[in-house]
């Protein structure tokens, strides 16, 4: 990875190709009050790159994801999907997007999935999928119905499609998220801890599902505490310590070499025994 | 059969009156309902915006109405429109006709609970569904017409239409300034007919069937708008 981490001047970052990075985010800083949660974070994500954030609760890695489509937004640092810096405009007191439009446009080409789903609840499973295509992106109608069905008979709920979210599983529920975050047919996927809140027994069919993007080539960028998984599907594994980036590498390197006492100890803490046995041949 | 046909016979036409009660009672209570929630969603906005001017403005309205009868403010509203046009326009000949005076003080009372109602629905729909809009692209229009708005009625319904049937009651209270609303034509009847136990029991019989066809209406209203919310387990999403 070494060759394609961010020059630390403010510069579109190209791979060894010369294509550009399907995100690249620069020296990114973000306080809460006095609470210093971001402190200078930068992270590269190539096309196709299947980056995964780890990381103890608290040490910013929501906020970092948030960062990345401005759901948060950074005090310090920049922001390009591909070749496009996010105008951030900066006063005194607060931050806010400097163009309303720039940053619309640039979030439906990013499909978050979030820890809690956040599915509309007053709208079916179908109704949650075409509302973003329909509404943001103006297609018609029965292309988007079309486009749903074969989405949520992808990630396996189709036989749900006219259920409302409450009436869920959380399985369910974080699959009916997916197929709404892929039918804005995103350039990258940002996951945010997606099995977190669920129970044991529905995490793998959601991590299947997952799977399958990373299988065809998606770019994501995905929090986990899901550390086996994380290893066989990152390109990347980033560990977040405290605000910062303290290890860095091929999922291999990090999990089986942390260099960092406190990356060490998170892994003590993190790595089940199935995931411990695998990583030693 | 004969002697009972030949008592309801001098009742007929107070019958009818009755009726026009009830249509003015119905038109009032439809004003009353437009005009307080057009003065709600205001009021909310107001109580939810950024500015503390505005916050405490409606803050103070919301306490001011809903803490005094709502026959003073008929009263008020009715006496006081006189005569602050006499004084503002002496030569002025407009009226505020009372059955517009009555249902401006209506909406007055009916806008400040529906504020606190409105309010709190905005502030029950959760954050993170309006942030998944968000995060999908949507604008702010948007965001407030597909996920906002269908959202707080949804929380709101139970307590508008609870207020909706308070406020068909409470037309009542216009008759006081002679608007010629059920009640109104109730004592009307009773005046020429002299049989209060009769007219009032029909005026009863109206009133309860007025609320019964609303709460019939409201309820499928609001099973239209709560579609998809498991109260039972107290999910939403
Ligand atoms: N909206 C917020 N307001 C104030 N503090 C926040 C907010 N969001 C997160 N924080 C704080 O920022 C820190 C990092 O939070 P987060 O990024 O959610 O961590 P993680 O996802 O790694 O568990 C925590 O200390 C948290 O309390
Ligand atoms: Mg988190």
């Amino acid at each position: 990875m070494n060759d394609a981490s961010p020059p630390l001047q403010s510069s579109v970052v190209m791979n060894r190709k010369g294509s550009v990075a399907a995100v690249s985010v620069l020296d990114l800083h973000k306080s809460y009050g006095s609470n210093q949660v971001l402190k200078g974070v930068s992270l590269v994500a190539q096309d196709h790159d299947v980056i995964s954030i780890i990381g103890s609760s608290g040490s910013g890695k929501s906020t970092l994801l948030r960062c990345i489509n401005l759901l948060e937004m950074p005090d310090q640092g920049e922001i390009r999907i591909k070749d496009e810096l996010i105008a951030i405009k900066r006063t005194v007191n607060f931050a806010k997007p400097a163009k309303a439009k720039q940053i619309e446009r640039l979030r439906t080409r990013l499909g978050m999935v979030f820890q809690n789903f956040n599915l509309w609840s007053h709208m079916t499973v179908l109704q949650n999928v075409i509302e973003a295509p329909i509404h943001v992106k103006k297609i018609p109608n029965s292309e988007a119905i079309e486009k749903a069905e074969a989405l949520l008979h992808k990630v396996g709920i189709y036989d749900k499609r006219h259920e409302y979210p409450a009436f869920l599983s959380g399985g369910e529920k974080q699959r009916a998220a997916i197929a709404r975050a892929l039918a804005m047919e995103p350039q990258v996927m940002l996951f945010d801890e997606p099995t977190s809140s669920l129970d044991p027994e529905r995490v793998g069919e959601v991590l299947k599902v997952i799977r399958t993007l990373a299988e065809e080539g998606r770019t994501m960028i995905m929090v986990t505490h899901e550390m086996h998984f994380a290893r066989e599907v990152s390109s990347e594994i980033i560990y977040i310590h405290q605000g910062k980036i303290a290890e860095q590498g091929k999922p291999e390197q990090v999990l089986g070499d942390p260099q960092t006492e406190q990356c060490r100890n998170f892994l003590a803490r993190h790595l089940r025994p199935r995931d411990t046995l695998k990583l030693e041949p | 059969m004969v002697s009972v046909a030949n008592d309801i016979a001098p009742l007929v036409p107070h019958l009818d009156h009755l009726m026009v009660g009830v249509t003015i009672t119905l038109k009032a209570v439809f004003v009353i309902t437009a005009l307080g929630l057009v003065l709600g969603v205001m009021g909310a906005a107001a109580r939810l915006s950024r500015f503390p001017v505005l916050q405490t403005s409606a803050r103070i309205y919301a306490h001011i109405f809903r803490g005094l009868p709502e026959i003073v403010i008929v009263l008020a509203s009715y006496f006081g429109a006189s005569a602050l046009i006499t004084t503002l326009f002496p030569n002025s000949t407009f009226q505020l006709a009372p059955f517009w005076a009555g249902c401006i003080a209506l909406a007055l009372t009916f806008g400040a609970y529906a504020t606190e109602i409105l309010r709190a629905a905005y502030l029950a729909i959760p954050a993170g569904e309006v942030e998944a809009g968000k995060a999908f692209g949507m604008n702010r229009q948007t965001c407030f017409f597909r996920i906002i708005m269908p959202q707080s009625l949804r929380y709101a319904l139970a307590g508008l239409s609870n207020l909706f049937l308070v406020f068909l009651k409470d037309t009542s209270l216009l008759s006081v300034i002679g608007v010629a609303e059920l009640m109104r034509q109730t004592k009307i009847a009773i005046n020429y007919t002299s049989l209060p136990f009769t007219f009032y029991l029909l005026a009863a019989l109206c009133y309860l069937v007025l609320t019964g066809v609303t709460m019939l209406l409201l309820r499928t209203l609001e099973k239209h708008f709560t579609r998809g919310m498991d109260v039972s387990r107290g999910q939403h999403g």
